[in-house]
């Protein structure tokens, strides 16, 4: 029970990374949302054998699950909801603004990416320049 | 636009059901399964249904009051119930339970959980109809 | 007393909730929000005086035992970097009010900023590993929203990128939350402080480089500041103000934290000590490298994350009780340095330096302004700034971690050519490109409620450095009570 919970977890992390280094923002949302599942699900497996569900009084201790990561992961959860919304709406308004799904590069990146071509340009022979474009 | 039979026949047989569950969620919650979030998340839910059915036309008519109001108000509701146990003594948030005999009910179990509960349902709602007006609307023929 | 601890977290967040309840009326949001972040402001300091006599003091919440319930715990540390940061919110307040361009006209600024108010209490005075992720959480949501006030094609790219870096921060934060709680069964930092002695000690390394990744990336130490830079100077002046001073150092308030409570080391960290040179040093190359005042500035946040480093790698007395001196006065010099940026950028319409000149003559008091808080950051006697360096770089030989105090050194004449590079392109001489040059409008004075709060916090700067006597014993009074966690274990814990 708890391997496959814990494989399951590693499941979402790896998807959830691998869709995090797209560049549209839609998978890279899908990403943080697979990630932020995978961390429930270790709040989950980190709270022990699973058991029946923790109501009831205080007689019960030791034969239900314990009931601090569930509430930590609910916590959790709530704060994804309320997050993985505004990040919808933040694409939402990106895209109309640009009409496009992609990350835009960052100004400093274009900029250094432009002063290697122009020096790639001005050396034809391969050096450093090239290096830095590739 | 153009409005599907079976969906809305379907949401109107599903709307009051799902209202009524989620106020039932919302009662049964402390001891039992539910609460304020799990309550607000399936009213939240159905709205979503009258939106899909009907348009945010349909959901504006039916909560008249500005989203926002209903956000401050279960913020407020929640925080005065956390305040209020301090007026009794208690620490910040600490839980009273009242027992009361009630006429056709019987006995009746009440925790001042509850009201932070109610809170937490009111904001849980605002916050979906938030998002049906401001990402619901625009490209809407008006 | 446990109400006083509670307090600054409760208060608002039902201001928030009334004023959203008020979210047509505007001067009944305003009034709202400068009472209440004041009533906070003052229910800090009480709690900075009375924790300083009394010692630690802990409210738990629902009266729940502290090790399954939320406590929240203020100390000597926690409740002085909340009265300065307390201090900040409301001059920032004050100055958004002001600002002609009225960032407060959006319906929902108000009640934004009082749940920022909220998360950043709710960050320094929380007891537990969960609700720290929480009290963070409630701060950087508040953040991505006062980021995107305008929702411009600039600030869209730029929040995005911020925010999702910041969530991938969060997810490993919860991550490393989760294998806390399985390797030890507790969340309470109290409780985690003798719990994870127990366990092995290669786990327990993992945690702690965990933990130290996260807050790294939130306080923006090298490798992991890149995202500040691009993404602080896009927002609107008066939020990017109380992101410099309050978000970065909510990050380095959790590294200490941890790092003194959960993972105390005997010696300096050489590890630390690493990150902590790299972080001055690129943050400083990156500085002079630049040519806005608001991406400067932002480097400049990232060159002194490093010095508060610097002091806690030392784990001395000498250097944590530095690295405290030096957050407080880092807090108020750089809100500061932004508020004034922000009042270059609304006088002249631009804070490129080519297309600046000759303000000292149309400003003198800005000037003057800029002038003091920039040769503070520098550490330039007689301002809080030296104060503050001059401590650490005396508990950097003392430790005989000379190699680091030499960069810092080196660094602090760098922050200094940058500052100066600031004064001559903005203040000084004329345009570089007369084309560019953008309209002033000299007649017109600047708004009275947008200098009042930089003046005061100038005022604030010099009071740090002239009563620096009496700050830095309490300085050493809260350093002490990290490197000794009696106290503070048995508040939580009784």
């Amino acid at each position: 029970m708890i391997v496959s919970l814990a494989v399951l977890a590693g499941v979402l992390y790896a998807c959830g990374v691998y869709l995090l280094l797209q560049r549209t923002l839609t998978r890279i949302i899908i990403g943080l949302v697979l990630l932020g599942h995978g961390a429930n699900v270790l709040l989950l497996v980190a709270g022990g054998r699973s058991a029946a569900a923790p109501f009831g009084g205080a007689e019960l201790i030791g034969r239900v699950s314990d009931p601090l990561p569930q509430a930590l992961a609910l916590t959790a959860m709530v704060i994804t909801f309320g997050v993985t919304a505004l990040l919808l709406t933040l694409a939402y308004r990106s895209w109309q603004l640009t009409a496009n799904d992609e990350v835009e590069d960052d100004i400093e990146d274009r900029r250094l990416a432009r002063r290697a071509e122009r020096a790639s340009e001005a050396d034809e022979s391969p050096s450093a320049a090239d290096e830095v474009l590739a | 636009m153009m409005r599907s039979t079976i969906l809305s026949t379907a949401t109107t047989a599903v709307f009051h059901t799902a209202v009524l569950f989620s106020l039932y969620l919302l009662f049964a919650g402390h001891n039992q399964p539910g609460g304020g979030f799990a309550g607000g998340l399936v009213a939240a839910a159905a709205l979503v249904v009258r939106y899909v059915d009907g348009g945010s036309e349909t959901v504006r008519s039916l909560v008249r009051i500005h989203p926002m109001t209903l956000l401050g108000s279960g913020l407020v509701l929640a925080n005065v119930t956390g305040i209020g146990a301090w007026l009794f003594g208690g620490a910040f948030l600490e839980s009273a339970k009242w027992q009361w005999d009630a006429p056709i009910l019987g006995v009746v179990k009440t925790t001042s959980a509850l009201f932070f509960d109610a809170g937490v349902y009111l904001v849980v709602v605002a916050l979906v109809l938030m998002v049906l007006r401001t990402l619901g609307e625009e490209g809407e023929p008006s | 007393m446990s109400i006083l601890v509670a307090l600054p977290v409760v208060l608002p967040l039902l201001a928030a909730g009334l004023s959203l309840i008020l979210h047509r009326h505007r001067l009944a949001q305003r009034i709202l929000s400068t009472v209440s972040v004041s009533a906070v402001l003052v229910t800090a300091v009480v709690l900075t005086v009375l924790v300083d006599h009394r010692g630690p003091q802990a409210a738990r919440l629902g009266d729940w035992p502290a090790t399954i319930g939320v406590t929240l715990v203020a100390d000597r540390f926690a409740a002085m970097v909340l009265s300065v940061s307390a201090a900040m919110v409301l001059a920032v307040l004050v100055y958004a009010i002001g600002s002609p361009m009225a960032r407060d006209t959006a319906q929902h600024f108000h009640p934004v900023y009082l749940v920022l108010t909220a998360g950043v209490a709710m960050s320094f005075l929380t007891g537990d590993l969960f609700n720290l992720f929480v009290g963070f959480e409630v701060m950087l949501t508040a953040s991505y929203v006062l980021m995107t006030l305008g929702a411009d094609r600039a600030q869209v790219r730029a929040a995005m990128s911020y925010v999702v870096i910041s969530l991938v921060a969060s997810m490993l934060f919860l991550t490393a939350v989760a294998l806390t709680y399985a390797a030890t069964g507790t969340v309470n930092m109290a409780d985690l402080a003798s719990r994870l002695t127990a366990i092995d000690p290669a786990v327990r390394h993992a945690l702690s480089l965990l933990f130290l990744v996260v807050f790294g990336i939130k306080a923006a130490i090298f490798p992991l500041f890149f995202w500040l830079p691009d993404s602080y100077p896009t927002a609107p002046t008066p939020v990017t103000a109380i992101f410099a001073g309050l978000l970065t150092k909510g990050g380095v308030y959790a590294i200490i934290r941890t790092q003194t409570l959960l993972f105390p080391s005997s010696g300096a960290s050489r590890l630390l000590l690493t990150v902590a040179a790299a972080t001055m040093l690129i943050g400083v190359l990156g500085a002079i490298a630049q040519n806005d005042v608001k991406r400067i500035l932002s480097f400049h946040i990232v060159s002194q994350i490093g010095y508060m480093i610097f002091g806690l790698a030392l784990f001395s007395a000498a250097g944590l009780a530095a690295t405290i001196f030096y957050i407080g006065h880092h807090i108020v010099v750089k809100t500061t340095l932004f508020l004034v940026a922000g009042l270059i950028e609304e006088r002249e319409g631009t804070a490129a330096l080519d297309r600046l000149g000759g303000m000292v003559r149309r400003q003198p008091l800005l000037a003057g302004l800029f002038l003091l808080s920039g040769l503070s950051l520098a550490g330039i006697p007689p301002f809080s700034g030296f104060i503050a360096k001059l401590t650490l770089v005396q508990a950097g030989v003392a430790a005989g971690t000379d190699v680091v105090v030499a960069v810092s050194l080196v660094v602090s004449l760098l922050t200094l050519f940058s500052i100066t590079k600031i004064w001559a392109g903005v203040f000084w001489g004329e345009p570089e490109d007369a084309g560019l040059q953008v309209r002033p409008h000299p007649s017109v004075a600047l708004p009275r409620l947008m200098v009042v709060p930089t003046v005061a916090l100038v005022a604030i700067s010099v009071a740090i450095a002239a009563n620096a006597g009496s700050l830095w014993a309490l300085s050493e009074r809260a350093a002490a009570g990290l490197i000794d966690t009696g106290p503070y274990l048995e508040a939580v814990l009784r």
